[in-house]
């Protein structure tokens, strides 16, 4: 059936399981190392495309970008800015600041994700109960997802500062509209994937729609929701910061992202670091959903590899 | 108590009737069930035996005819939970324990936590797996994994069990010895047991009457007792009576086209 309602997002089986002590040492070694291979990219184009003069050697025609500190900065000048007042004159670092904007995003992200995933729950509960709203609803769910955030985002904030609903709140229903779709679609999925078998021997014990859905159709969906769960959870921090963008909402990484684009030329290290800080972001609460699955659905279910 | 435990009166099942995907899987089928006894349905593939099962289950309802389980219709002893059921694959839920598996019927039904424990504790001694009861499902092999769906199956001592090849995906020699199994087991619980079954010797080994059915439609086409008597073991497999009641199943199935 899931063909019939569009990609599953993520599948299931693909989902890779790296749960032991030995697998974390091995984590830690590869993100080392794939930052590592990233400094030595970023360092080594600028170096040789300054030494060879920013253009393909023997023409006239332009590196695709261009290895001025402009440009690219050194990658030490972006972690060295970090430290750095964050305006003149200031006692906050600029990683203090950032990390401040963090937390304030993470809010909005956080409180998005839940909103989200709440309700893409309830709309997989709802199309699972009836196949009429499971027809009715699907068109919308697929529609919802071809608006564009960024035209959306201001009408949502407008909307929320004529009721007693905060920028806060506007900005994770901004982020929550990114988030419910993959719940909703994968987690329809995992509630129809018990087998024939598994539902009619809940059946034949008289169980209610209600203690199958619980007993049987939640758990039996974890493989199912908890990629989702990981795929809504960073795009309740792009949601959240395009949110903060498009309706000017002050204090969190967006703002910040928006205001040192726009004094790119005298500084272009804080740009980068705030783009930085919003990836830091975006790995942490993936991170979280990840440990979160890996407690909630490895445990001892499946023959560990 | 008295009274049969299964009466199955002129019951049709025609799937998806006045569509273009209509099938007939059952036609007239008669069959009555006493209390305690072990029968088998036998035949090819497509006969309806597991629909026969379905339908004294309620999982299915007949097209015409009837169906009384303990005296009640099928319905009423579904929801009275008169009967456990068993299927080919033991189907336990993975991120439940084994004994949490075992406990399932119990939860549905409202039990205590500290009678279901003790139920559990029973039951998984009562299939020689006691102390499994904290091991996830994976852990056990298929044939362990198949003793806890019976356990399961029987948690709330049922007076019926229905069994849709539960041995079916087995080795031979793990069937066996499952199948010796679920005959001490059934008899000294008294349960009555439907069993469908694609084998022949398990049909004879296991059966106080086997059912042998002929497809498109289902009829019953002949039901042939097994004079093996009651509390038999692994000896019984080596007895004259055993090959002259299998040989009558198979010349039954070769009878109706099914039998090689």
């Amino acid at each position: 059936m899931a063909d019939q309602r569009g990609p599953v997002i993520i599948d299931a089986a693909a989902n890779s399981r790296l749960g032991s002590v030995g697998g974390w040492a091995r984590n830690l070694g590869l993100v080392a190392v794939a930052v590592a291979v990233m400094v030595v990219a970023w360092e080594g184009y600028k170096a040789i495309g300054q030494a060879i003069g920013g253009t393909w050697p023997g023409t006239s025609v332009d590196l695709p970008v261009s290895p001025d500190d402009l440009t690219m900065p050194h990658t030490w000048s972006i972690l060295g800015a970090l430290f750095e007042p964050v305006q003149r004159g200031s006692d906050e670092t600029l990683a203090v600041f950032l990390l401040k904007a963090a937390a304030f995003t993470f809010v909005e992200a956080g409180l998005g994700f839940l909103i989200g995933g709440l309700v893409g729950l309830g709309l997989a509960v709802l199309m699972l109960r009836s196949p009429l709203l499971d027809r009715a609803l699907v068109p919308w769910i697929n529609i919802s997802q071809t608006v564009p955030l960024i035209a959306l985002a201001p009408i949502i904030v407008t909307w929320g500062r004529t009721t007693f609903l905060g920028d806060t709140v506007s900005v994770a229903l901004i982020a929550a509209y990114l988030t419910f779709f993959p719940v909703a679609v994968n987690g329809l999925v995992g509630l129809k994937s018990p087998s024939t078998e598994k539902l009619e021997l809940m059946r034949s014990y008289a169980a209610p729609w209600s203690k199958t859905l619980i007993a049987l159709r939640f758990p039996a969906a974890r493989p199912y929701l908890f990629p989702a769960f990981k795929l809504a959870a960073t795009l309740s921090v792009v949601g959240a910061i395009v949110g903060e963008i498009s309706a000017g909402v002050r204090g969190g990484l967006g703002r910040a992202i928006l205001d040192y684009a726009g004094r790119y030329t005298t500084g272009p290290e804080k740009l980068y670091a705030a783009v930085l800080g919003a990836a830091l972001l975006g790995l942490f609460v993936f991170g979280m959903a990840n440990l979160a699955e890996q407690r909630l659905v490895n445990e001892g279910e499946e023959q560990p590899r | 108590m008295s009274g049969p435990a299964i009466v199955i009166r002129s019951v049709d099942k025609t799937f998806n009737p006045g569509t273009r995907g209509e099938v007939a899987a059952l036609e007239t089928v008669d069959l009555t069930v006493a209390p305690g006894e072990f029968v088998s349905l036998i035949g090819p593939s497509g006969c309806g035996k597991s629909t026969v099962l379905r339908l004294i289950a309620d999982l299915v309802a007949p097209t015409a005819g009837e169906i009384e389980v303990f005296g009640k219709s099928a319905h009423q002893a579904r929801l009275d939970r008169d009967y456990g059921m068993a299927f080919q694959s033991a189907g336990l839920f993975s991120w439940r324990k084994v004994a949490r598996n075992i406990e399932l019927p119990l939860e549905l039904m409202g039990w205590s936590k500290a009678d279901r424990e003790a139920r559990s504790a029973e039951m998984l001694a009562m299939v020689r797996l006691a102390e499994f009861g904290k091991h996830y499902p994976w852990q056990l092999s298929g044939g362990m994994q198949q003793r806890i769906a019976i356990a399961r199956a029987l948690s709330f001592k049922p007076r019926l069990l229905l069994m849709d090849e539960p041995f079916g995906a087995l080795d031979e020699m793990t069937r066996e010895h499952m199948q010796s199994e679920l005959l001490s087991l059934v008899s000294d619980l008294g349960t009555t047991v439907v069993f469908v079954t694609h084998s022949i010797s398990e049909a004879t080994f296991l059966s106080d009457r086997v059912v042998v059915l002929s497809p498109r439609p289902g009829r019953i086409h002949e039901i042939i007792d097994v004079p093996l008597g009651s509390g038999r073991t692994d000896d019984a497999r080596e007895e004259p009576a055993f090959f002259a009641c299998s040989t009558e199943i198979r010349e039954s199935l070769r009878a109706i086209g099914a039998a090689a």
